[in-house]
């Protein structure tokens, strides 16, 4: 059912998010006039299909096309986005997997507890507190994202670390309990109990049997937070000034630049629905329990 | 025929608070409800009481004394037009905790009688609306909520009605799937053999039988409406100045952190994380009490 909804839903999030904005910018060009009339339709006609031809309009307060705006601030958000990911993967798999190998020790609720709280805590707050300390305390990162203009790619990441350690902190919450909850289920199968009465050593049957099975779950987990992390973004490159889509959303905001908003608006509803989509994919690709085209 | 039926209401007594008891104690028992009670308990007494108390009004500026470092004067130190960051901090849990437990209970009221609804009627209805809601739910939570409040202004009541309304779906969704499950049960065709009124059925027979899984999901929601209202605040979207709010504080005041200035944006971190946690904790709490 979920299934099928995430492959539905892309067209009726586009259309969502699109309508009541549409209608946003016509009510400032025609004075706070509220009404769905014609003008409004055709109004919308024509951005909409201007925007599929790569046209977005200007924006009205850098007097500047938002085409370009967009996707420069698309750009820096992936970079940041996959710092975030390419430290949460590995990490969150391998702290679930600790944790559910040691299950109900110490280790396994330092490890949920701690991911828990972390998860819970707003970007800001984790954000705020690790500036304190490695960007005030300690002086070991630099507080602002916002790299030299000649900066190169060591340079970059360097500066992007510490932004996407509140993403990091949150995800890795989620991450770890999927991964967790994967490999107790795993190791409690009757496979694994085969694999083990077979002889097979113990390393052997955690990498082939036990993980493989856990981290399907997981990748869904994964998946489906990318809408929580372009919300996260909001926050997070505002925090650190930097210039990504969320950022660009929060200005436009601020100042009423519809042009902007919408783009960037429609533009991140459309990353979340592909990744969304991707994940569908993936994981019908990764268990073959599950087929495409098999509603129930 | 009297008798029989004082007995059977005595029986059914005796059930019903039997488990009510057993996880009231359940919960007494364990430490992590006891401390997020602690920590929640001890925000709402400042929220109530804590101006009265606090040595300074955490409205009152004071030019010359501003950014000064924490003092026995100052325990947290001024801020930038130097008000007392110490009773700003107890004040400022006022705000959020209006406003996000109201959130709460306008999603729990709106998501349960959807949940009701469509889990008791089920067919097309039940297919119309929770498609809608699906719909809302595919849309990323935080940019819908800081859009919506752009459209439509900032205002303590646009903050609880957006954060209500887009928290709904998912208690909807919660109460649906146990509206289902009680709906095969003998008791809910004990009544409809009795020809019960559809109101009567959604109520009185499976409403109180769908009060647990409201009750976790609600708790849980809470946690994040602390989450979204302080988001939201420290964005500049939610609660307005000159409000003492933790997220406003540390928006107002997080440029000036490069200069040291910690103590400004420290404390009221610190709050925000343990009053979200200390709910959380409750939540986990009687999540695991409820479901056993």
């Amino acid at each position: 059912m979920v299934f099928l909804g995430g492959q539905v839903l892309p067209g009726n999030v586009g259309r969502a998010i699109l309508g009541p904005f549409a209608d946003q910018g016509a009510v400032d060009t025609l004075n706070h006039t509220l009404g769905v009339d014609r003008p409004l339709l055709t109004q919308y006609w024509s951005w909409i299909s201007n925007f599929v031809q790569g046209d977005m309009g200007t924006s009205y307060i850098y007097r500047s096309p938002v085409a370009p705006l967009v996707v420069d601030a698309l750009g820096n958000s992936v970079k940041l986005a996959f710092v975030a990911f390419v430290l949460v993967i590995p990490i969150g798999i391998l702290g679930g997997a600790v944790a559910a190998l040691n299950l109900n020790r110490p280790l396994d609720r330092i490890i949920t507890l701690g991911g828990l709280s972390m998860t819970v805590l707003p970007e800001f707050v984790t954000g705020i507190i690790l500036i304190l300390i490695f960007g005030v305390w300690l002086r070991w990162l630099p507080i602002s994202a916002a790299w030299p203009h000649d900066a190169g790619f060591f340079r970059q990441l360097y500066h992007l670390i510490l932004p996407s350690m509140p993403l990091f902190l949150v995800l890795f919450g989620y991450v770890g309990r999927m991964a967790r909850s994967g490999m107790i289920e795993a190791l409690d199968s009757d496979y694994t109990r085969t694999a083990v009465l077979k002889g097979l050593p113990w390393r052997t049957v955690i990498w082939r049997h036990v993980l493989r099975n856990a981290l399907l779950p997981t990748i869904t987990v994964i998946a489906t937070q990318t809408g929580y992390l372009i919300g996260g973004l909001v926050v997070i490159e505002t925090l650190f000034r930097y210039q990504g889509v969320g950022s660009l959303i929060f200005t436009a905001a601020r100042g009423k630049d519809f042009p902007i908003l919408v783009s960037g608006t429609l533009v991140v509803g459309i990353v979340y629905a592909v990744a969304t989509l991707a994940a569908d994919f993936l994981y019908s690709m990764l268990n073959p329990r599950i087929s495409l085209g098999n509603e129930q | 025929m009297s008798v029989f039926q004082t007995n059977f209401t005595m029986q059914t007594d005796t059930r019903r608070r039997g488990p009510v008891v057993e996880v009231l104690h359940q919960l007494l028992c364990s430490g992590t409800f006891l401390t997020g009670v602690v920590i929640v308990l001890f925000w709402v007494a400042c929220a109530l009481l804590g101006q009265h108390f606090v040595p300074y009004n955490a409205l009152t500026e004071d030019i010359i004394n501003a950014l000064a470092p924490p003092s026995s004067e100052h325990w947290f130190g001024t801020d930038q037009i130097g008000r007392d960051v110490f009773s700003r901090v107890i004040v400022g849990s006022r705000d959020i905790l209006t406003v996000a437990p109201l959130a709460t209970l306008l999603a729990t009221l709106t998501g349960t009688a959807l949940g009701l609804f469509t889990g008791y009627f089920r067919g097309l209805v039940d297919d119309v609306v929770s498609r809608i809601l699906e719909a809302f739910m595919a849309i990323p939570g935080p940019i819908v909520s800081l859009l919506a409040i752009v459209a439509l202004g900032t205002s303590r009541i646009m903050v609880i009605v957006v954060i209500g309304l887009s928290f709904a779906p998912v208690i909807a969704r919660t109460v649906r799937s146990a509206v289902l499950a009680e709906r095969e049960l003998d008791y809910v065709a004990a009544a409809q053999l009795r020809h019960e009124s559809t109101v009567h059925m959604m109520f009185v027979e499976i409403f109180p039988n769908v009060i647990p899984p409201i009750l976790v999901e609600s708790t849980v929601r809470l946690g994040y409406a602390i989450f979204a209202v302080a988001t939201l605040s420290f964005l500049g979207f939610g609660i307005q100045p000159p409000s003492p709010d933790w997220g406003l504080s540390i928006a107002s005041n997080y440029g000036m952190i490069s200069g040291g200035f910690w103590w400004t944006v420290l404390f009221d971190a610190l709050a925000i994380a343990s009053l979200v946690i200390g709910v959380n904790l409750v939540a986990d709490s009687v999540q695991a009490a409820l479901n056993d």
